[in-house]
């Protein structure tokens, strides 16, 4: 740890220039690139202000479902659900009124913020003995967990609580003895809420950052001693946030709420804990949540054309929105109704269903799951099912119409049946065996390992890891590397588009273009020049394998 | 020659319980002859197909093994609604397992109109040590709610084959003694009178008044 930090203040040469620009483009190709829009692209990683991310879930198109399921006149309202998705989108309205009249301030305030706060708090624990009920909750056996040294000793703690400081999730250790820790942030929360009509956001206490974010009723804190960022941090807890809503929906959320102020939220929660580890795991080894981005199955692209032909050829039945088959946490095809995109932020999610239940892998399934990019105020129906003995390739039906099950599953033994009989799911598996591919056959010395984002279309690529990253220790620095540069390129307010830094360990260059994001680690004695040569080399080597790589071409049914 | 004069019929049946008292092992127990240490909760609802030869009929089944977690409980109408004939598990060894099928007896009764076969299922029998609800107060209450009732173990592979034989039975009794049980008009979106047409089925004789109105009551819940 502390080397590193050294590394960074020390041996970091950075330029970021706009001149060297024009050494950069040899090519107006941008690898991976298409105007046919696959999934939704236009968030980067810079909208991810607080201001846009409070803005973002609400002003999503809500009631997309609602005017879905209206088409269809007869559709029978017999669940409860139905009933309130209506009143959820006035509730909505007013919600986004209330986001944009508390005026959210820019980044050099946010400093000074920060910094008010960080005194604030200091006085604030002290102070905040004298409330009468925290020392009284202070009981021995909770203060003895907190203390205790494997809780101490986990590099990142992620919390979700009630407004009124009701427990609800912790990463590490049972919810139940966090009362008392609860308590106390959430004390911070409302006195900077309450005292300064203001928010808190973030505290930086030695090497540990302290970032809260409110959202309907919730509050969730994100601790870490690690490499992220405030905002990458808040980013992670907007998916948190994400995988609530997708559990429970926005209306639900905040209609328990309007109700029971004190609800315990862990009775409708229970069960899904799992979906959080999982989520928060996949985020320590997935680059595709920071970038924002999901990572494709290198395949042919024709036999990708295949597979989503098949799909809609034979899934084209009424109310079904999107056909996706995803494999290995990589996406194989997507095939869409018109007009309606998926957002990377919950295909990630979706990917986190698929990751964290064995429970698919028995049977057929039919479940309820909420899109927040897509309509936070009700539920998607998913028909869940894999299409291989090894269960490794899964088909998911995402339709509106809660009555589609047989439908669907008709369309799943046609699928099925063609993909096999094209020697398709075949492939895809082939495909799974092989690894992705070895950064060797770039074949550019000294480039370690890469991460490539193709903005219009918001998938990414990137090589397997191989030595010397195959350690976990190993691979954790080099994500931290990687949070690293990502952190320094998008900085709101002073974004870059070049970074050439050189580590003790290894040498980054990120590069940042309206078309791709590059962040690229090479060995410790390259130059400038010969990085930038390279990069040059790995575009057009990219540019090359863009069909295997990327989805292309988008199929509606 | 035989097959001539059999008949087929498809009926719908949801599994339903609290969390954890193991619907998804008695399932996977019947239909797929198995058990598993490691079954993980289920998410939403599995569907299982079971194919059986009774009496004249070919049975199929078509299984709804649903999630016993709180928060697919809004869930259930969904699965429950259209269903022939509901299997209602609890774990011997929780009370409040048992008492929560009151719970879903009274949800049944309100929202289901169609008559519906009821069978009560006290899994986990292989834990008798650990038993909290006895054996006659089930029964008592299956017979207060006129449901079968049997005592199982997916471990041991007890009670579960009598179980669904039982059901099917009941079934098939049903189905030729009311009309409109809904059976057999489950899988496509065609209208009844259509697909019993494709069925081949002859809708059977009505029976005497008085028949039908026991078998009603004794199924409707």
């Amino acid at each position: 740890m502390a080397t590193e930090i050294r590394e960074a203040e020390q041996n970091a040469s950075v330029s970021d220039s706009d001149s060297g620009q024009s050494d950069f483009i040899e090519t107006n190709e941008i690898p991976g690139k298409s105007s046919n829009t696959l999934l939704v692209a236009n968030d980067s990683f810079e909208d991810l202000s607080y201001a846009e991310l409070n803005n973002t879930i609400v002003a999503s198109p809500m009631g997309t479902i609602n005017s879905l399921v209206k088409k269809k006149a007869k559709r029978s309202l017999s669940l409860p659900e139905r009933e309130h998705v209506e009143d959820t989108v006035s509730e909505s309205e007013v919600d986004d009124s209330e986001v944009e009249t508390s005026e959210i301030c820019d980044d050099s305030q946010v400093d000074m913020i920060e910094a008010r706060v960080t005194e604030l708090s200091l006085q604030e624990t002290t102070s905040q003995t004298a409330d009468a009920q925290i020392p009284h909750l202070m009981t021995n056996t909770d203060t003895d967990y907190v203390n205790s040294p494997e809780w101490k000793r986990q590099k990142k703690h992620i919390f979700i609580l009630s407004e009124s400081g009701k427990p609800i999730y912790s990463r590490h250790g049972n919810e139940d003895k966090l009362v008392t820790i609860m308590g106390v942030m959430q004390a911070l929360v409302s006195f900077v809420a309450d005292s300064n009509k203001d928010t808190l956001r973030s505290i930086v206490a030695g090497d540990h950052k302290f970032v809260f974010m409110t959202r309907d009723h919730l509050t969730f804190v994100g601790v870490t001693r690690g490499k992220e960022s405030t905002q990458q941090m808040f980013l992670q807890l907007t998916y948190m946030y994400n995988q609530v809503i997708s559990i429970l929906t926005h209306s639900t959320l905040t209609r328990i709420f309007k109700q029971h102020r004190n609800y315990d939220l862990r009775r409708p929660l229970s069960g899904a804990e799992k979906f959080f580890d999982n989520l928060l795991n996949l985020m320590d080894v997935e680059p595709g949540l920071l970038l924002t981005s999901v990572r494709c199955l290198p395949l042919d692209s024709n036999v990708r054309d295949i597979v989503s032909q098949t799909i809609a050829q034979h899934a084209k039945v009424k109310d079904l929105v999107f056909a996706l088959i995803i494999a290995q946490n990589q996406l194989v095809a997507v095939v869409r109704m018109k007009k309606y995109y998926l957002h990377p932020m919950d295909l990630h999610l979706i990917l986190n269903l698929i990751n964290a239940s064995e429970s698919f892998k028995a049977a057929e399934s039919w479940t309820p799951i909420c899109l927040p990019k897509f309509d936070a105020a009700g539920f998607l129906q998913a028909h869940v099912s894999y299409l291989d003995e090894e269960c490794q390739t899964c088909l998911l039906l995402l339709s509106v119409d809660i009555e589609a099950f047989y439908t669907l599953s008709e369309c799943k033994a046609k699928i099925q049946e063609r993909l096999i009989k094209y020697n398709a799911l075949a492939a895809i598996n082939n495909s799974l065996k092989r690894n992705s591919y070895s950064i060797q056959q770039c074949s550019i010395s000294d480039l370690r390992h890469f991460l490539y984002k193709s903005r219009s279309t918001a998938q990414y690529t990137s090589p397997e890891l191989e030595a010397p990253y195959n350690t976990k220790e190993e691979k954790e620095r080099l994500f931290g590397l990687y949070y690293y540069l990502h952190d320094r390129i998008h900085t709101s307010g002073r974004t870059l588009k070049i970074l050439f830094h050189v580590g003790a360990y290894e040498t980054l260059l990120g590069w940042v273009t309206t078309g791709f994001e590059l962040y690229a680690v090479f060995g410790p004695l390259v130059t400038k020049m010969s990085a930038i040569h390279a990069v040059n080399k790995l575009l057009r080597w990219i540019k090359k394998e863009e069909d295997r790589l990327f989805i292309l071409s988008s199929v509606t049914f | 020659m035989n097959d001539l004069n059999m008949k087929s019929l498809e009926a719908k049946v949801v599994v339903l319980g609290s969390q954890g008292v193991g619907k998804t092992s008695v399932v996977i127990r019947y239909v797929g002859g198995m058990f598993s240490k490691a079954v993980s909760p289920t998410i939403g609802a599995s569907f299982f197909t079971y194919k059986l030869t009774l009496e004249q009929y070919r049975v199929k089944l078509q299984v709804w093994d649903t999630a016993g977690q709180e928060r697919f409980r809004s869930m259930a109408p969904m699965y429950y609604r259209k269903a022939n004939a509901a299997m209602l598990v609890y774990d011997i060894t929780s009370l409040e397992s048992f008492y929560d099928i009151k719970d879903w007896v009274k949800e049944l009764k309100k929202n289901v109109d169609t008559p519906i076969v009821l069978c009560l299922l006290g899994n986990k029998s292989d834990l008798d040590s650990g038993r909290k609800v006895s054996k006659e107060d089930a029964a008592e209450y299956a017979s207060s709610i006129n449901a079968l009732f049997y005592e199982t173990s997916a471990l041991k592979n007890t009670g579960i084959e009598d179980a669904f034989l039982q059901v099917s039975k009941q079934l098939i009794h049903l189905y030729e003694t009311v009309p409109n049980s809904g059976m057999g008009s489950l899988i496509s979106q065609q209208p009844p009178d259509m697909f019993a047409g494709s069925q081949a089925l002859k809708l059977p004789d009505r029976q005497e008044p008085g028949q039908q109105q026991t078998s009603e009551s004794n199924c409707a819940c």
